[in-house]
């Protein structure tokens, strides 16, 4: 069937129509000389155009976050405590060459080149985004489910949850550095294995029909949908399998804040805010759609619920 | 140290009073516009939020700098004092109007679980209170019937000072350099105080 289908472009390749109208206003005007760099549509230095099938699990009836806001409002702390830091500090940095390794418990580890990732077949998987802070977006991720890549290492039975580790370049990530320790890097982030293989858990090499800009965790990045977005953890370098829970990032920070599990729920509450709703990103300005309620697991209840079936959620949060 | 004779006549001092309202009101009104045209980035409520508790904090900071000014600079700007609390006021209540309509949304039961549940809202709640009983004890016919009582009452600006500054620590999901060095203005402002108050029981 797939076969069958017409090739379509990717949605990077289509020109919004606001902007092929204000191209005809500027042809009008006589002006288009010299102006053609400035009208298309923004790509973020170093991305490249990236195609993937409609992936079966995206979720249905959700407008993408605007492409602008995906990429410009990012908590990536390795480049900076503001949401603008990573759009504007992640320029240095260098996605390429890569490789990530799987080892631990498995019967073949591996080692992988971001290339080779990349040649896999790709889908898009339309999915929410929940960020810890009360806001959310939805962003259209290109990858494949990171149960493939487990499988071909062969988990051995004693694995049961699975490490994630990023990158540590204090030299192309201004954040690693400063006066304050942030954070302990690299950041290193963890899943129990059956979240880990669970087909709406993938790892994501772009979005929006391009590869992943610097900002958003190029080359490579884990995305959970129905936890927390801090679990997604950027620029992956080592993913190993153990019989021990993994340390991780914010817990290790605020251990009463930021629980292991981070499933998004609107029940329990952060000390310090709400959980109950959350703010949509791109809404437009004060007066765009305002708050929305917080959905159990993000929405992805029905898929994923199963996995905590006789646990307390309060106290592992 | 002598006072320097930085005196205005009555008239060009009330001018520098309303230009001070006007520059001060002015990143409020520059964010509303901002805000409300959608020209204030991807988060425009949590941006606008945090712009105006800043400018709270920033001059409550500067109406607790005039006094030590006076003191040790010699630079007497006590007649600006006022208008500086009450812009701290102004925006604290820019703020909390804020989070209470555009944040919130006017949930009262999202509001009445933040107020009463959340040391961090709390805090913050506690410096709006302070300020605002100072604000409205803060004309003349109110200094004259407190009498003596006045000043102890506004030294309770000291409290709010405190709680916003750990407010605005507290704002962020880690500790910020930009908000450690606020709180230690407030406590560099504060210790000078201390010091003069341990000074004259000495003496």
């Amino acid at each position: 069937m797939r076969d069958l289908r017409f090739p379509s472009p990717p949605p990077s390749a289509i020109t919004p129509p606001r902007l092929w109208l204000s191209r005809r206003a500027l042809m009008a005007t006589g002006a288009v000389a010299g102006l053609a760099g400035g009208i298309l549509p923004p790509r973020a230095a170093g991305a490249a155009a990236l195609a993937a099938r409609p992936g079966p699990l995206s979720g249905t009836g959700l407008r993408p976050t605007p492409l602008r806001d995906v990429t410009h409002y990012n908590n990536f702390y390795e480049f900076g405590l503001e949401k603008t830091d990573p759009a504007e500090r992640s320029g240095d940095f260098h996605p390429r060459p890569w490789t990530v390794r799987i080892e631990g418990m498995v019967a073949r580890p591996r080692t992988y080149d971001i290339d080779a990732l990349l040649a896999r077949p790709l889908e898009e998987r339309i999915y929410r985004m929940r960020c810890v802070e009360a806001w959310s977006m939805v962003i259209p991720w290109i990858g494949f489910p990171l149960r493939d890549l487990l499988a071909e290492a062969e988990p051995l039975g004693s694995a049961k949850y699975v490490a994630f580790e990023s990158v540590l370049r204090p030299s192309e990530m201004p954040g690693q550095g400063g006066v304050l320790p942030v954070l302990d890097w690299p950041y290193v982030e963890g899943l129990r294995l059956d979240e880990a293989t669970h087909p709406l858990t993938i790892l994501a090499v772009g979005l929006y029909g391009q590869t992943l800009p610097n900002q958003n965790g190029a080359p490579i990045r884990l995305v959970v949908p129905w936890k927390y977005g801090f679990k997604g953890i950027k620029s992956i370098t080592r993913i190993r399998l153990t019989d021990r829970m993994p340390r991780t990032s914010w817990n290790v920070r605020a251990p009463d804040e930021y629980g292991f599990y981070a499933n998004v729920n609107p029940a329990v509450d952060h000390p310090r805010w709400s959980q109950a709703t959350e703010r949509p990103i791109g809404a437009g300005g004060f007066f765009g759609a305002g708050r929305q309620p917080t959905l159990p697991f993000n929405g992805y209840g029905e898929q994923v619920a199963g996995l905590y079936a006789g646990m307390d959620l309060r106290r592992d949060f | 140290m002598a006072t320097r004779p930085v005196r205005l006549s009555r008239r060009s001092a009330g001018r520098v009073r309303l230009a001070l309202y006007g520059v001060g009101l002015a990143p409020a009104a520059v964010s509303f516009v901002q805000g409300a045209t959608d020209h204030l980035g991807a988060d425009p409520v949590n941006t606008f939020e945090r712009t105006l508790g800043l400018w709270a904090l920033r001059f409550l900071i500067l109406s607790l700098c005039v006094t030590p000014l006076r003191d040790l600079a010699g630079v007497d700007l006590l007649r600006y004092r006022r208008a500086l609390g009450l812009l701290a006021f102004w925006y604290a209540l820019f703020h909390l109007s804020a989070y209470v309509a555009l944040d919130q949304g006017f949930d009262a039961r999202a509001l009445l679980a933040d107020v009463t549940g959340r040391p961090f809202i709390i805090l913050g709640m506690a410096a709006f209170v302070i300020l605002a009983v100072l604000a409205a004890t803060s004309n003349a016919r109110a200094i004259r019937r407190l009498g003596r009582r006045w000043k102890a009452l506004h030294r309770w600006v000291y409290v709010a000072a405190i709680c916003a500054a750990i407010h605005f620590i507290l704002s962020f999901k880690v500790i910020r350099a930009e908000t450690l060095l606020y709180a230690l203005v407030v406590a560099g402002l504060l210790a000078v105080r201390l010091r003069r108050a341990a000074r004259r029981r000495a003496a």
